[in-house]
């Protein structure tokens, strides 16, 4: 896998929010096909990180090359990304966030075909047709002519995933997708990510579900105060921690996790 | 006087009565219009990238809201001839009613816009959306319908106000009522007559807004 160019390709990133800075030199590979689960404690830069990597944060130092993109960051380089890059580098990655932000004036098929026409050019035939494809795929083809608000807000979510798959991106990046779920719709979400990784999309997923990043990556990365602290095959980095604090991280995790759980089961046995 | 005099006595007035208050009607839309594109301008002026657009727009909402109406009609029909530009009073009151109402407009449309959840332009701009293209087909239809009932309410506003520009001549309904009380000598009867019809356009405006909102309720 190695000799083969990478998808993406980060170098020496680096990002600050006035004095604080958030991301410290980063540097990661991504080859097509890997499923990269990034953890890490509430404010060590994950969605920092995700948010550069399609520049809805502008880095103020680094490289970022992605298939035929190749971006610089350092001021005043000539590499400096246009708007129009910006826009056909976002057109090639998904991204979907923790909030599932569909847009409510518009239908299910509205909210999947906008981005397909508007922005690909791609026939309204042709996006209509594989709106239904990918939305019948998440068993919600019945809904298609529905508002949002009429939706749970795991379909929402699912509803998310598919509008940006309607633009056939290279890369899928997920951050914290199932934070803002019920508990009882978090599979559902899951499932369809796990689905999307089955068949070979490459990913970048922000979570806080351990056992789901476990199962599903093919690669870990922590995140440790805006740097990468460890970076490997789930199975080590998750199992075999070499750090004290992955280890703290993960324990305090797998606590809050049970606290969860407890409660959860404390509540359904309250009649 | 019996019912039947009263209405002897009216009836040459009716034909007169009911034209103004077309023109009314016909001043609101235009002012109304007028207003939009100035309103729209200002609020995307004060929400741009760039620092002269907003000064201008924040002087231009600071002076309409801080001087009288009557003042900025004034000056745009009695003051703009000096510098060689002088308007009809029915071009002046649309541009300068049009021109005062644009600036709550802005306000109300600027109101509207911070109302919208940030995901819902990053969410756009994560799919590569241009931002005109997000402003047309995500952001504004969004803030129209919040934005509708303080809209009607500065519809009515400006109907209400199209009755300042008796003031430069225009002879819409109140200077119509004016003239006619001039020889008559019945200011209570002809008055009355006159506010009851700017109730029944009033009235026709939020009506019209009420449906509007019910037409764009599908998705709340
Ligand atoms: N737009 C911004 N302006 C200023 N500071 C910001 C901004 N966005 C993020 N930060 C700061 O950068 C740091 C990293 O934030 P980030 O959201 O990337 O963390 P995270 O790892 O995603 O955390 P969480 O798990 O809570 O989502 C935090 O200290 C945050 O307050
Ligand atoms: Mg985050």
């Amino acid at each position: 896998m190695s000799e083969t160019k990478p998808l993406l390709s980060i170098r020496e990133l680096s990002k600050s929010f006035g004095p604080i800075e958030v991301l410290k030199n980063i540097s990661l590979d991504v080859h097509a096909g890997e499923v990269v689960s990034v953890i890490g404690a509430s404010g060590s830069g994950k969605s920092t990180f995700l948010r550069c990597i399609n520049v809805l944060e502008r880095p103020n130092s680094g490289f970022l090359d992605f298939d035929r993109f190749a971006f610089d960051f350092r001021p005043g380089s000539r590499a400096a990304p246009s708007a129009d890059d910006l826009k056909a580098l976002r057109a090639r990655i998904g991204m979907v966030f923790q909030s599932y932000n569909l847009w409510p004036h518009m239908t299910v098929l509205e909210n999947v075909i906008e981005a397909p026409i508007r922005v690909r050019g791609m026939p309204r035939a042709e996006a209509v047709d594989l709106a239904t494809t990918l939305l019948a795929r998440i068993g919600l083809a019945e809904k298609r002519d529905s508002y949002p608000n009429r939706l749970s807000g795991g379909q929402q979510q699912r509803v998310a995933i598919v509008r940006a798959l309607a633009m056939q991106p290279q890369l899928m990046l997920f951050d914290e997708v199932t934070s803002a779920l019920d508990p009882e719709l978090v599979g559902e979400v899951l499932s369809l990510m796990a689905d999307l990784a089955a068949e070979g999309m490459t990913m970048l997923l922000v979570t806080h579900e351990i056992g789901f990043a476990r199962e599903v990556s093919t690669r870990t990365v922590f995140f440790d105060r805006g740097v990468i602290g460890e970076d490997g095959p789930p199975s080590e980095v998750l199992r075999h921690p070499n750090s004290e604090r992955l280890r703290q991280f993960l324990s305090r995790i797998l606590h809050e996790g049970l606290a969860a759980s407890a409660h959860g089961a404390a509540e359904g046995a309250t009649p | 006087m019996t019912l039947t005099e009263w209405w002897e006595f009216f009836l040459p007035y009716i034909p007169g009565f009911l034209y103004a208050s077309w023109l009314v009607l016909v001043l609101t839309i235009l002012i109304i219009l007028v207003s939009w594109i100035f309103g729209l301008a200002a609020a995307l002026a004060r929400a741009s990238d760039i620092a002269v657009l907003r000064q201008i727009a924040i002087f231009y909402i600071w002076f309409v809201r801080g001087t009288p109406a009557l003042i900025q009609i004034f000056i745009i029909y009695f003051g703009l001839p000096a510098l060689g530009l002088q308007l009809s009073p029915f071009t002046a009151g649309v541009l300068a009613l049009g021109i005062n109402s644009g600036a709550y407009v802005a306000e109300i449309i600027r109101a509207g816009l911070s109302a919208i959840p940030r995901g819902q332009m990053e969410s756009s701009m994560a799919l590569g959306m241009g931002r005109r293209h997000i402003m047309a087909r995500i952001i504004l239809p969004q803030v129209v319908r919040i934005i509708l009932p303080a809209m009607t309410n500065e519809a009515i506003s400006t109907l209400k106000n199209t009755s300042l520009l008796s003031t430069i001549t225009v002879v819409e309904l109140t200077l119509y009522a004016q003239t006619i009380i001039a020889t008559t000598f019945r200011p209570f009867e002809f008055y009355i007559a006159t506010a009851l019809l700017y109730l029944v356009l009033t009235t026709l405006l939020t009506r019209l807004s009420a449906w509007a909102e019910r037409r764009n309720a599908r998705y709340v």
